[in-house]
C-alpha cells in the first residue's frame, strides 16, 4: 500500500505546498490537483487513488503533446455507463478560448470541438442523464413545417444528436454559468492579454464573504451595461469581468448563482448554482484556497499562488 | 519635513533641537567645523536615543537645505557604516517585516530577505543607502507608516550624510578616525551634474495635494520590496507589484493593540474542535481503564471513508476523522445502542451531517413522551382558543357560516422503531457543533415533501415556504427527505440480511410483508464481479414508503371509537362513496433488479472501483434516482452513504404544482344574484296592479264598514 501512505492528507498537503512554493514560471494546475481535490471533497465528490495517479501522469503528457501553457483538470460528468473526465488546456492569455479534452479512463484524452451556438440550440432539447459513450445518439422527434406547393403541413422528423455534441455544449454552458475566479487573481495587461497575477495572495476573510469579490470567468457580458458612475470605482486592470454580485437569483433564495460556505478551516468553498437553459440546475464547486495550510507550529504559513483559476472544480450534472 | 520625531525621552528633546540649530548655523558659516564637533562630542552623553533624535533632526535639516547626501563617501566611512550596520542588525528583521511582509507570514522568507539585505548593505552600500534615505523623510500625516520609518532610522541614518558624519556614535570609539574625517569635512561646491541630480530628486520628491506620498518614496518602496522578495521575473511583475505597494501604503495594517477580527470564526471553530479532540481523548482513556475493550457504538468511519475513497466519493480523510470524533461525542452524550454515519446533506449556507442512531431499549420512550406532551400541550391550547372563539361568536349572534369542507383524515404517524421512524436522526452542521435531534416524521410530511423541491439553508428552524404548503419547518423537511432517501437507497448484498424465523406467520397480515430482519451469520460474501454484473445481488433493506407516507398501510377511513360515536351518520354516508384501495409496496429485501426504470434509465449504476486491478477493487453502486447516494460492498463489508443536496432526480425540469381550482364559496341562487332593474312598462304594470289592489282593498274595507254598520245597525 505505497499509494496509501502517499495519499495521507498531511503528506499530500505538504507535497502540494512544496510544489506551490517551488513552482516554475509556467504553472500547471494539474500539479496542485491533489491539494485542490482535497479541499473540494466536502461535497462528496472526489477521485479514487488510481484515477488521481493516472490523471497526474496523463495530464503531464497532454500538456507536452498539445503544447499548452497550463492544463486544468475541469471535473467529471457522471454517465450511466461511464464517466467523462474533462481537462482543459490554456494558452498564454487566460481568458482566450480553451481547448477541451475528455477521457473515459483518465489515460487517453481526445480533443473536443469548440462549442457553437448552433450546437447549443440543437442539444438543448436533450434531457436525461449522460450515457458515457460519446458516440451514443439521442433521438428527438420534432415537428417541422413542410411546404408542398401551397399546402403547409407539419411533419414529425427524428433528429439524431450525438452525445459528444451535447458534452461540448454542456461543458461550455457550465463554464459560462459557474466558472468563477476571485478578484485579483488575474489581471489585464495594458496590451490586452490577461495574465495570472502571481502576487495574488488570496482574499481576506471579510472580502471572501462578499460575492462582489468573485468574477465570472468568461468574457464580460454585464460590464458593458454598467453606468459610468458604477464603472468609476472599478480598477480596469482587475475588474474586467462580471462580478457575481448581481447574479439572479440572489442568495439566499431558493437557489443562488453563487454561494459561499465558510468552512472550519480558513478556506472558502464557493458552490455555484445556476439555472441552466434547459436542464434544471447546474451545480459546480469551486475551491478558492486562501492558504492551504493554516500553520504548522506557527511558522509555516504558506499560500498558494495557484488559486487563480476555478480549477479544479468538480462538476456533475444533475 | 520640519517634523522632528517625538523622542521617547523628553529630556533629550532640548539637546537635539539645540544641537540641530547649532549645526545649521554652523553650516551657514561653514568654516571651522571640526573644533565645534570636538566640543559637542564631549558634551553629548552616550545615549543612543539622543543620538538618534539628533541625527534625525540633522538629516531633516540637511534635506531641507538640499545638500548632497552621499556624494563624498570615503572607504573609511564605508567601514564605519558596516560596523554600524552590524550593530543595528538585530532589530532589522522586525522592522522589515512590518513594512513589506505585512500580509505574509513567511518568517523564513523574511529571514532570508534580511540576510540578503545585510549582504546588500555591505556589498552595494551606496545604492542601498541611497534607497534608504528616502525612508527618512517622514511624510507629514502618514501616521502608522511614519512610526515604522522611524524604526528604520538607526541603521540607515548614518549612512548617507557624508559631510555630517561627525555625530556618528561610532566616531566616539575611534577618535583617530575622527581627525581624518574632520579633514574631509570641507564640502566642495556642488558641481553642475550634482545639481542636476538634486533637481531631479527634488522633482521626484514632490508630493501632490491628494497624497503625501512622493514618487521617490514609492519607487524606493517598490525596489525594496522587489529586492526583499526576489521574484523570478521582476519586470513581468512590476505592474502588479507597483499596485500592491501603493495599496499597502494607504491600507496600513491595523494597530497591534486592536484584535484582528478577521479570523474570529475560524478560531472559534478550531476551539470547538479542540474540545472534541481533548475530551474524547480523556474519556477514552478512562473507559479503557474500566472496561478493558468495551464495545463502542461508534462505527469505524475511517475504514468506510477509505472504501468510499476507492470508489471516488466521500469526504476527505481529515473531515472523516472529525466526523468520527463528533459521532463519538454523540454516543457519549446520548444512550445510543447503534450509530451510523448516514451522510451529508448540503445546504445553501451550511451543510448537515446526519447520524442515524438507535437508542437502547427503554431509553427512547421517556424522551418521546416529553416531546409528545409538549406537542399535545400546544394542541390543547389551540383547541381551547378555538372554543373561546366560538363562545364569543355566539354572543355576537352573527354566526359565521362554517365551511362544509372537511380536512382529509389524518394518517397516524408510525411509532418509533417502526417503518419510517425506525431510526432516530441527529444532525449537526460541522463536527464540534452540537448535535440536534430531528423529530419523527409524519406521513403527511412525506407526502408533501414529494411534491416540493427546496434547497436546505442549513438552519433547522428555517421555514419551508412552498406550494403545496409543507407542514413544518426545515427540520421536518430534512427528516422527511432522509426518510425518503433511506427508503430508496439503502441497499445491501443479497443474503447479508435474512428474515427472522419467528415472523414467518405474520407475513400474510400486512401487504408490506415482514418489517424486520436480522443479520445472516452464514453470509459468506458475494464476489465483487458478481455484485457489479447483476443488480439482483443487491437488496433493499429499508422498507418502501407507500404513497400514503407510511411503510405499513393504514386505512384512513377506519375511525377510532370516539369518532365513531360522534359521527355515525356521516360515516354511513361516506362509506358508500369512498372505499380506499389498500396500497401495496414491494416487500423488504427486494432485489434492485426489480426497481422501476425512470424514463428508460436504469435506476442504479454499478462499477468496479478500479478497472485496472479488479481483484482488489470494491463494488460500487450509485443511485441514479437520488444523485449522491452510493453504496459499496467488499466481502462481508458494505456501507451506504448519501452526500448531496437532498433532491431526487427528475428528467424534466421541476414545476411546482398548479394551485387547485378555486372553490365555490356558496351556491348561487336568487339570494345572491343581482336582479335586473325593472323596465318602465313593468313599473307601470306594477303600479297599476298596486292601485288596483288598493282600490279593491278600499272597496272591501268599505264593504266591511258597511257590513259593520249593518251589524251595528242590527
Amino acid at each position: 500500500m505505497e499509494g496509501r501512505s502517499f495519499g495521507s492528507p498531511w503528506t499530500r498537503l505538504l507535497l502540494a505546498t512544496w510544489r506551490a512554493l517551488s513552482r516554475a514560471a509556467c504553472a500547471m494546475d494539474a500539479e496542485s490537483l491533489l491539494l485542490s481535490l482535497e479541499l473540494a471533497s466536502g461535497s462528496g465528490q472526489g477521485l479514487s487513488p488510481d484515477r488521481r495517479a493516472s490523471l497526474l501522469t496523463s495530464l503531464m503528457l497532454v500538456k507536452r503533446d498539445y503544447r499548452f501553457d497550463r492544463v486544468l483538470f475541469w471535473g467529471r460528468i457522471l454517465g450511466l455507463v461511464a464517466d467523462y473526465y474533462i481537462a482543459q488546456g490554456v494558452s498564454e492569455d487566460q481568458l482566450a478560448p480553451r481547448k477541451t479534452l475528455y477521457s473515459l479512463n483518465c489515460m487517453e484524452w481526445s480533443l473536443l470541438p469548440p462549442a457553437t451556438e448552433e450546437m447549443e440550440m440543437q442539444t438543448s432539447v436533450v434531457k436525461g442523464r449522460f450515457m458515457g459513450d460519446p458516440s451514443h445518439e439521442y433521438e428527438h422527434t420534432e415537428l417541422q413545417k413542410v411546404n408542398e406547393g401551397e399546402k403547409v403541413f407539419e411533419e414529425e422528423v427524428v433528429v439524431q444528436i450525438k452525445e459528444e455534441k451535447r458534452l461540448v455544449s454542456v461543458i461550455d454552458q457550465i463554464d459560462k454559468a459557474v466558472a468563477v475566479i476571485p478578484r485579483g487573481a488575474l489581471f489585464k495587461t495594458p496590451f490586452g492579454p490577461i495574465n495570472v497575477n502571481r502576487t495574488f495572495e488570496g482574499l481576506s476573510l471579510s472580502e471572501a464573504k462578499k460575492l462582489s469579490s468573485y468574477f465570472h470567468f468568461r468574457e464580460p457580458v454585464e460590464l458593458k451595461n454598467k453606468t459610468l458612475l458604477e464603472k468609476a470605482e472599478l480598477d480596469p486592470s482587475l475588474d474586467f469581468m462580471d462580478s457575481l454580485e448581481h447574479d439572479i437569483p440572489k442568495v439566499p433564495g431558493d437557489c443562488g448563482c453563487g454561494l459561499l460556505e465558510q468552512r472550519g478551516t480558513p478556506q472558502m468553498l464557493l458552490r455555484g448554482l445556476a439555472r441552466g437553459a434547459a436542464r434544471g440546475y447546474l451545480l459546480g464547486v469551486c475551491v478558492l484556497t486562501r492558504s492551504c495550510i493554516q500553520c504548522i507550529g506557527n511558522t509555516l504559513f504558506c499560500h498558494t499562488p495557484s488559486p487563480v483559476t476555478p480549477r479544479p472544480s468538480v462538476f456533475w450534472n444533475e | 519635513m520640519g517634523d522632528p520625531p517625538p523622542d521617547p525621552e523628553p529630556p533629550s528633546q532640548p539637546t537635539s533641537s539645540r544641537r540641530s540649530s547649532q549645526v545649521s548655523e554652523r553650516r551657514r558659516t561653514r568654516p571651522s567645523v571640526a573644533p565645534l564637533v570636538h566640543e559637542e562630542l564631549q558634551q553629548i552623553p552616550l545615549d543612543p536615543q539622543i543620538l538618534r533624535g539628533s541625527r534625525e533632526a540633522l538629516s531633516n535639516q540637511s534635506n531641507l537645505h538640499g545638500w548632497p547626501q552621499s556624494t563624498s563617501l570615503t572607504p573609511n566611512e564605508n567601514l564605519v557604516f558596516q560596523a554600524e550596520d552590524s550593530y543595528v542588525n538585530p532589530g532589522f528583521p522586525a522592522a522589515v517585516q512590518r513594512q513589506a511582509y505585512l500580509s505574509e507570514g513567511r518568517l523564513q522568507a523574511s529571514q532570508n530577505a534580511s540576510l540578503m539585505l545585510q549582504q546588500l548593505q555591505q556589498g552595494e552600500g551606496n545604492l542601498f543607502q541611497e534607497l534608504e534615505s528616502a525612508y527618512q523623510e517622514p511624510p507629514a500625516d502618514l501616521g502608522q507608516f511614519t512610526m515604522y520609518q522611524r524604526e528604520d532610522l538607526p541603521f540607515s541614518q548614518g549612512t548617507e550624510h557624508g559631510p555630517y558624519m561627525t555625530d556618528d556614535p561610532t566616531l566616539q570609539f575611534s577618535p583617530s578616525e575622527l581627525g581624518f574625517m574632520s579633514f574631509n569635512m570641507e564640502l566642495p561646491e556642488p558641481e553642475p551634474r550634482e545639481l542636476a541630480v538634486q533637481n531631479a530628486k527634488a522633482y521626484l520628491l514632490q508630493t501632490s495635494i491628494n497624497s503625501d506620498l512622493s514618487l521617490y518614496e514609492h519607487l524606493v518602496n517598490l525596489l525594496t520590496k522587489i529586492l526583499n522578495q526576489r521574484p523570478e521575473d521582476p519586470l513581468f511583475l512590476l505592474e502588479s507589484l507597483n499596485r500592491t505597494t501603493q495599496w499597502e501604503w494607504f491600507h496600513p495594517k491595523l494597530d497591534t493593540l486592536r484584535d484582528d477580527p478577521e479570523m474570529q470564526p475560524t478560531y472559534e471553530m478550531a476551539e470547538r474542535q479542540r474540545a472534541l479532540f481533548s475530551r474524547s481523548g480523556g474519556g477514552e482513556g478512562e473507559q479503557e481503564m474500566e472496561e478493558e475493550v468495551a464495545e463502542t457504538a461508534v462505527p469505524n468511519i475511517m475504514e468506510k471513508a477509505f472504501y468510499f475513497e476507492q470508489a471516488g466519493v466521500g469526504l476527505s480523510s481529515d473531515e472523516s476523522f472529525r466526523i468520527f470524533m463528533a459521532l463519538k461525542q454523540l454516543v457519549e452524550q446520548q444512550p445510543i445502542h447503534t450509530c451510523r454515519f448516514w451522510g451529508k446533506i448540503l445546504g445553501l449556507s451550511r451543510s448537515y451531517l446526519v447520524a442515524e442512531v438507535e437508542f437502547r431499549e427503554g431509553e427512547e420512550e421517556a424522551e418521546e413522551e416529553e416531546l409528545e406532551e409538549m406537542t399535545e400541550g400546544g394542541e390543547a391550547m389551540e383547541a381551547h382558543d378555538e372554543e373561546e372563539g366560538d363562545e364569543d361568536e355566539d354572543k355576537v349572534m352573527d354566526v359565521i357560516p362554517k365551511p362544509t369542507w372537511k380536512p382529509p383524515p389524518v394518517i397516524p404517524k408510525e411509532e418509533s422503531r417502526i417503518g419510517t421512524n425506525r431510526y432516530l436522526y441527529f444532525v449537526c452542521n460541522e463536527p464540534g457543533r452540537p448535535w440536534m435531534r430531528l423529530p419523527h416524521v409524519t406521513p403527511i410530511q412525506i407526502v408533501q415533501a414529494r411534491k416540493i423541491r427546496k434547497f436546505f439553508t442549513g438552519y433547522l428552524d428555517a421555514p419551508v415556504i412552498s406550494y403545496p404548503p409543507f407542514p413544518g419547518n426545515e427540520a421536518n423537511y430534512l427528516r422527511a427527505q432522509i426518510a425518503r432517501i433511506s427508503a430508496a437507497t439503502h441497499i445491501s448484498p443479497l443474503g447479508f440480511y435474512q428474515f427472522g424465523e419467528e415472523e414467518g406467520d405474520e407475513e400474510e397480515e400486512g401487504g408490506a410483508g415482514r418489517d424486520s430482519y436480522e443479520e445472516n451469520p452464514d453470509f459468506e460474501g458475494i464476489p465483487v464481479l458478481e455484485l457489479v454484473d447483476s443488480m439482483a445481488n443487491w437488496v433493499h433493506h429499508t422498507q418502501h414508503i407507500l404513497p400514503q407516507g407510511r411503510c405499513t398501510w393504514v386505512n384512513p377511513l377506519q375511525k377510532t371509537e370516539e369518532e365513531e360515536e360522534l359521527g355515525e351518520e356521516e360515516e354511513k354516508a361516506d362509506e358508500g362513496i369512498e372505499e380506499v384501495e389498500q396500497e401495496v409496496g414491494p416487500p423488504l429485501l427486494t432485489p434492485l433488479s426489480e426497481d422501476a426504470e425512470i424514463m428508460h434509465m436504469a435506476p442504479w449504476t454499478a462499477r468496479l472501483s478500479c478497472t485496472v486491478s479488479p481483484q482488489y477493487s470494491v463494488a460500487v453502486v450509485r443511485s441514479n434516482l437520488w444523485p449522491g447516494a452510493y453504496a459499496y460492498a467488499s466481502g462481508k463489508k458494505f456501507e451506504n452513504i448519501y452526500i448531496g443536496w437532498g433532491h431526487k432526480y427528475s428528467p424534466e425540469n421541476f414545476n411546482p404544482s398548479l394551485p387547485a381550482p378555486i372553490q365555490h364559496e356558496y351556491p348561487s341562487g336568487p339570494d345572491t344574484i343581482e336582479m335586473s332593474d325593472p323596465t318602465v312598462e313593468e313599473e307601470q304594470a306594477l303600479k297599476a296592479a298596486q292601485e288596483q289592489a288598493l282600490a279593491a282593498a278600499e272597496e272591501e274595507e268599505e264593504d266591511e264598514e258597511e257590513d259593520e254598520d249593518e251589524d251595528q245597525d242590527d
